[in-house]
């Protein structure tokens, strides 16, 4: 279970996360949405650490993220996040991408970590690329890498951070199917997405973020049927 | 026919010299490349204003002219009473000399990874070590390979400076045969082939590690 308990972040004199107060329960699957600038993007690499906070607390299965005595890169084996940029390592294969942290973070041997990889990979129906370079592939399919990537450390959470915003709009729907798949095997994850209808279809809950503050969480029936506040009514307007 | 009082005895000689031209760059450059990799890790990790006392030191050797740190340092081992011979005298030197100019290339070559791929590999739960080794320094590698080369083929003609210290390297070897037989133009014809010889290979080989990597980007 991931707890963010009034989470404040600041860079400098902007306050990006004003107190957010989040629970997501194992199985659940929450999209974030909001503009620009409200913070979603932050609270996730907040939640893996990648980003200290200023006040406030965020616990994933009771450990404290922000402890000085949490071992960050044990916590965020248990927690993967694939990125908007997929970052692909350029210079290692596809297959070797995925193996990377396998070997050397759990230490596991080539074999068995190239086993993990070929099916991370082909569950994201990259089998056939797994000699192939990173820069050699689409966006889409190096996106799906990352997420194969990020699964070959069997996390038992994931954050996607608006995994679909650089890709051409003819790539979005194989990531997304993607995500589908992951969410409907049952993943626990947290998605901040600009894509309503995949949010719509796939949440178990949506939260709408406005300026760094969470506005307003609720089944997505509730949020997309009948947001309550004018803000998230203005935004959903503004998007569809 | 070839007119000349070249003997294959001077050949030798030059061979001679050239060996010494070749290990005191060795030398240099692998001391001279381990320092400019810890001093650019530091550099880049400590940010401009904590690296900077390790910068001064480095700009020494950018700025002085080599010639005067060899002489300078050769000074002051004497005064120090270290005892060096002309040999290790030199190679300190130009290592510190290399490690300068290195430093830069391999802070460039860490600055060149994007902050947003070594994020991800963190994000893996690497350690700051696991990141550095098997994403950063390949990568950085890549990029700092052909400025490296250059330095490394700037060192060994540097590297003829040391002869005023009095090592006989292939260019002061090339000076006693040309003060001894009078063939100035010939003798410093075959000096330059063999730092010719000397640096073609180091130049392929930047040149074919640049193409094996090439197909990745």
């Amino acid at each position: 279970m991931i707890e963010i308990e009034n989470a404040h972040k600041s860079f400098g004199n902007l306050e990006v996360l004003k107190g957010i107060n989040l629970n997501v329960e194992k199985g659940e699957v929450v999209t974030i949405i909001g503009g620009s600038g409200s913070g979603k993007s932050t609270l996730l690499t907040c939640i893996n650490g990648l980003e200290p906070i200023n006040a406030g607390r965020i616990r994933i299965d009771g450990t404290e993220v922000h402890a000085k005595t949490t071992d960050l890169n044990k916590l965020r084996q248990r927690v993967g996040i694939v990125f908007q940029q997929w970052n692909a390592f350029p210079h290692l294969t596809v297959l070797e991408n995925v193996m990377l942290a396998p070997r050397k973070v759990l230490g596991l041997s080539r074999d068995k970590a190239e086993e993990i990889a070929v099916k991370q990979l082909t569950h994201v129906g990259l089998h056939e690329k797994l000699s192939v370079y990173p820069n050699r592939m689409s966006g889409g399919q190096q996106q799906r890498m990352a997420i194969a990537r990020a699964l070959a450390m069997s996390p038992e959470y994931m954050l996607f951070d608006e995994v679909t915003s650089a890709l051409d709009p003819m790539l979005v729907g194989e990531v997304l199917d993607t995500l589908k798949m992951l969410a409907e095997e049952g993943m626990t994850m947290i998605c901040v997405t600009h894509e309503m209808a995949f949010a719509r279809d796939v949440s178990d809950r949506v939260a709408f973020f406005h300026q760094g503050v969470m506005a307003e969480i609720g089944a997505p029936d509730e949020i997309f049927g009948s947001p309550r506040k004018p803000e998230t009514q203005e935004f959903l307007g503004s998007v569809r | 026919m070839l007119d000349t009082a070249l003997t294959w005895n001077d050949l030798l000689f030059l061979g001679q010299g050239a060996a010494m031209t070749l290990a005191v760059t060795a030398v240099s450059v692998a001391a001279g490349t381990i320092m400019g990799i810890i001093f650019g890790v530091i550099r880049f990790q400590a940010g401009p204003i904590w690296s900077m006392p390790l910068m001064f030191f480095l700009d020494i050797f950018r700025s002085v002219p080599l010639l005067i740190q060899l002489v300078l340092g050769n000074a002051l081992q004497s005064i120090a009473k270290l005892g060096w011979p002309p040999f290790t005298t030199s190679c300190v030197v130009l290592s510190l000399y290399t490690a300068a100019y290195c430093t830069e290339i391999v802070r460039g070559g860490i600055a060149s990874v994007p902050v947003t791929t070594r994020r991800a590999g963190r994000s893996l739960g690497m350690t700051w070590g696991q990141d550095m080794r098997y994403i950063v320094a390949p990568l950085a590698t890549r990029v700092s390979l052909p400025a490296w080369i250059g330095l490394t083929l700037g060192v060994m003609k540097d590297s003829a400076l040391v002869l005023w210290l009095g090592l006989i390297e292939l260019l002061r070897a090339s000076q006693i045969l040309v003060t001894r037989l009078q063939e100035p133009l010939f003798i410093l014809l075959i000096c330059g082939a063999i730092y010719f010889i000397i640096s073609f290979p180091i130049a392929r080989l930047g040149g074919y590690l640049e193409r094996r990597w090439s197909p990745h980007d």
